[in-house]
């Protein structure tokens, strides 16, 4: 089989998977699984093919699922118009962020954006319009174009999958990209790339703005999906989730993030039963994870497939 | 091939659905009750595995059956975050025929699961959170806010404590929302009943160290030193406070203190703090009946909410017989109708706004030489009426009150 074939054999199984799963699981939880997975996959761009680690993910999450539910619900607009808000305001925050955080490296830019995530995280408590403690509740999914009713779970289902399969084919097509290749060779090695006369500020600042313009589409679909947006959104828990998921599907794939995404999500979900067990549970798989297979679950398939064929 | 494999079999399963339609009496042939509490996190001590305890005991103490069918109680841990309780309600409802859940401590939570609640015809039963939109611009009609909410905190310490003498008040107060509502609320409360208030100062949320505060709170010279805040805010700011020697010189005020706070602080440290609760274990021999059976299970004595859990669930299940059905509309009548009359309120009622209106209670932590016996810790100053520890039905911001 050519590597070309394998490709679109995987992908076709991914997008029929995606297409059966609202008659196989329930689909409000598919849905969020699919926002989860956009995010892990936005984040992964950054972290995988920049090497940026960035901690504060969660303020373009949180911020644009706010924004998406205050301009429909206060003013007025339909769905549409909440998403281009989530995504603006993501990739404004992620500007204004960027570009102070990206003149410096390692752990002092994941600090720099964990400071400025928490920031988000306190101005949404202060400010009165968002409920506090209480969340922005209520946010209506309205309809699309005017027509399709988003109230009706498969209606929204398909919609919600259509713009992450549109995200994804971007995100990709980003990875695969000239400039996804000048991220790699900043990745590996950044003085090289410089002397090379790749103004590498710039391709960071742009690869940053991209992941935080998409993980707030991520964030505002999931405010329509919940019909609410909450402090736990913009908590630093957040941002460590995305890493989470992010690492145990295999950072650097293109698909590991959302394998991950649908990993956290089915153990947040369906071991909401087994009460405190839950938090040992992620643990452990976090541990074993990362100690055995250290390219992630993608990640480890793919040397696996390598191997075989 | 594949998506046409597919398609059809998607086809086939959506053919399927229209199957799990609704009889009448018991629907599915099981009365479920969904417990869904915080398991592990910050409120697992206040309502968590007790509020699923309390829950088992309701449904045992019934008879383990209603209209014939058997009552089976489930619990689920949303991790106070609101995504997962939305999501785990949704389940309940559309795959696990819940009919009814309980507790939803922490107010977004709560705020969440109502409006799934009421889109599916399904009861929510408050007793963790006490949010005042829960039955004010955000109520619903399938929600009953049981044990207690912030108007009544701050209207029951606030009123009672100047009652009792304590004129001057100082707040150090959790600078969020919350936080905020309820010093302006008991604030005003203060100065209708006569009291002054010298000040207040804003701590940002959640904060760990108290000093400045505390120090500003010593020198305003307040007789009452209140607590707008929650949590670990308030176990750390009474903590602090005792080490600071502000107590007993100055009395503290807890604005939303758990009998499970104050025996995690201890008494050394929580004597003399004020406090409105809506149960207390040994207040009488019916209260300490139940706790003792409540401290047999869990080797825990029961908090306002643990008591409020059982009292709803048994209140829902009592419904659920005299309507006999338990479709939600018939239910919830027959719940507004029926007062409620057990160990935890007398002749109480639950208003158009879902609201239970019952008495409160304000206490006072014993100190260390007054507490006979384990658990010991509050003496009852006053019965509070529910006219003055609960806001009245015409000042209501719900939408389903009629004016």
């Amino acid at each position: 089989m050519t590597v070309r074939a394998r490709a679109v054999l995987g992908y076709g199984l991914l997008v029929g998977i995606g297409l059966a799963a609202p008659f196989l699981v329930y689909p409000v939880f598919a849905m969020n699984v699919l926002c989860l997975a956009l995010f892990a996959s936005a984040f992964n761009l950054l972290l995988g093919y920049a090497g940026l680690l960035s901690f504060g993910h969660a303020a373009f999450l949180g911020a644009a699922a706010y924004a998406a539910g205050y301009v429909t619900r206060e003013w007025g607009l339909p769905t549409e118009a909440g998403l281009l808000a989530g995504v603006a305001v993501g990739a404004g925050l992620g500007l204004g962020f960027g570009a102070l955080a990206i003149r410096r490296s390692g752990i002092y830019f994941a600090m720099i954006t964990l400071g400025f995530a928490q920031l988000v995280y306190f101005l949404a408590i202060e400010i009165p319009w968002t409920g506090g403690e209480d969340g922005f509740q209520g946010i209506p999914r309205g309809k699309l174009l005017g027509v399709l009713n988003l109230d009706r779970p498969l209606v929204m289902y398909y919609f919600v999958y259509a713009i992450f399969l549109a995200a994804f084919w971007l995100i990709q097509r980003t990875i695969a990209s000239p400039f996804g290749h000048v991220l790699r060779a900043i990745r590996e090695n950044e003085p090289r790339a410089l002397s090379l006369g790749y103004e590498v500020s710039r391709y960071k600042l742009t690869a940053f703005v991209l992941s935080a313009a998409l993980s707030g589409l991520a964030g505002a679909l999931r405010a329509f999906v919940n019909q609410f947006a909450a402090l736990p959104d913009l908590y630093w828990h957040t941002s460590g989730n995305v890493v989470l998921m992010t690492l145990l599907g295999g950072m650097g794939t293109v698909t590991g993030p959302s394998v991950g995404a649908l990993l956290v999500g089915v153990l947040e979900n369906y071991l909401a039963g087994l009460g405190s067990w839950v938090t040992v549970i992620t643990g452990t798989v976090f541990v074993l994870c990362v100690l055995s297979f250290r390219r992630g679950i993608v990640g480890e398939v793919r040397a696996l497939v390598k191997r075989s064929f | 091939m594949n998506r046409i494999h597919l398609s059809k079999l998607s086809l086939a399963l959506l053919a399927a659905l229209p199957l799990a339609g609704q009889a009448a009496g018991v629907s599915d042939g099981v009365v479920k009750v969904g417990v869904l509490t915080d398991m592990t996190g910050a409120y697992s001590d206040l309502a968590g595995p007790g509020s699923v305890a309390a829950a088992q005991m309701a449904a045992e103490d019934f008879g383990g059956k209603v209209l014939g069918k058997p009552i089976v109680v489930i619990s689920a841990d949303h991790q106070n975050k609101p995504d997962v309780a939305s999501n785990v309600a949704r389940r309940w409802f559309d795959e696990e025929q819940v009919d009814v859940v309980a507790d939803l401590v922490s107010s977004s939570t709560a705020l969440a699961v109502m409006p799934v609640a009421a889109a599916k015809k399904r009861i929510t039963l408050l007793s963790g959170p006490g949010s005042d939109p829960i039955t004010g611009d955000r109520c619903t009609p399938y929600n009953v806010h049981y044990t207690y909410d912030t108007y009544s905190m701050a209207h029951g310490t606030g009123s009672a404590v100047v009652q009792q003498g304590g004129k001057s008040w100082f707040f150090i107060t959790a600078d969020y929302v919350f936080g905020r509502t309820l010093e302006e609320d008991t604030a005003s409360v203060v100065r209708a009943a006569g009291g002054k208030v010298l000040g207040a100062v804003r701590a940002p949320f959640p904060t760990a160290d108290f000093s400045s505060y505390l120090l500003q709170a010593q020198s305003s010279g307040a007789q009452i030193v209140g607590l707008a805040n929650a949590g670990a805010d308030t176990v750390n700011s009474i903590k602090q406070a005792h080490e600071f020697g502000l107590t007993p010189k100055q009395s503290l005020a807890g604005l939303l203190v758990f009998i499970s706070d104050i025996h995690s602080l201890g008494l050394e440290a929580a004597q003399g703090l004020y406090l409105t609760t809506a149960f207390y274990w040994d207040r009488d021999d019916e209260s300490r009946k139940w706790s003792q059976r409540f401290y047999a299970r869990t080797k825990k004595m029961p908090t306002m909410v643990h008591a409020g859990v059982y009292s709803e669930v048994m209140h829902y299940l009592q419904a659920v017989k005299a309507a006999g059905t338990d479709d939600a509309d018939a239910v919830m009548k027959k719940m507004r109708e029926t007062p409620v009359n057990d160990f935890f309120a007398k002749n109480a009622r639950i208003g158009p706004d879902g609201l239970l209106r019952h008495d409160m209670y304000l206490a006072r932590v014993k100190a260390p030489k007054d507490s006979k016996k384990p658990w010991d810790y509050y003496q009852i100053l006053k019965t509070i009426p529910p006219d003055q520890a609960f806001p009245p039905l015409s000042a209501s911001k719900c939408p389903l009150v009629k004016k």
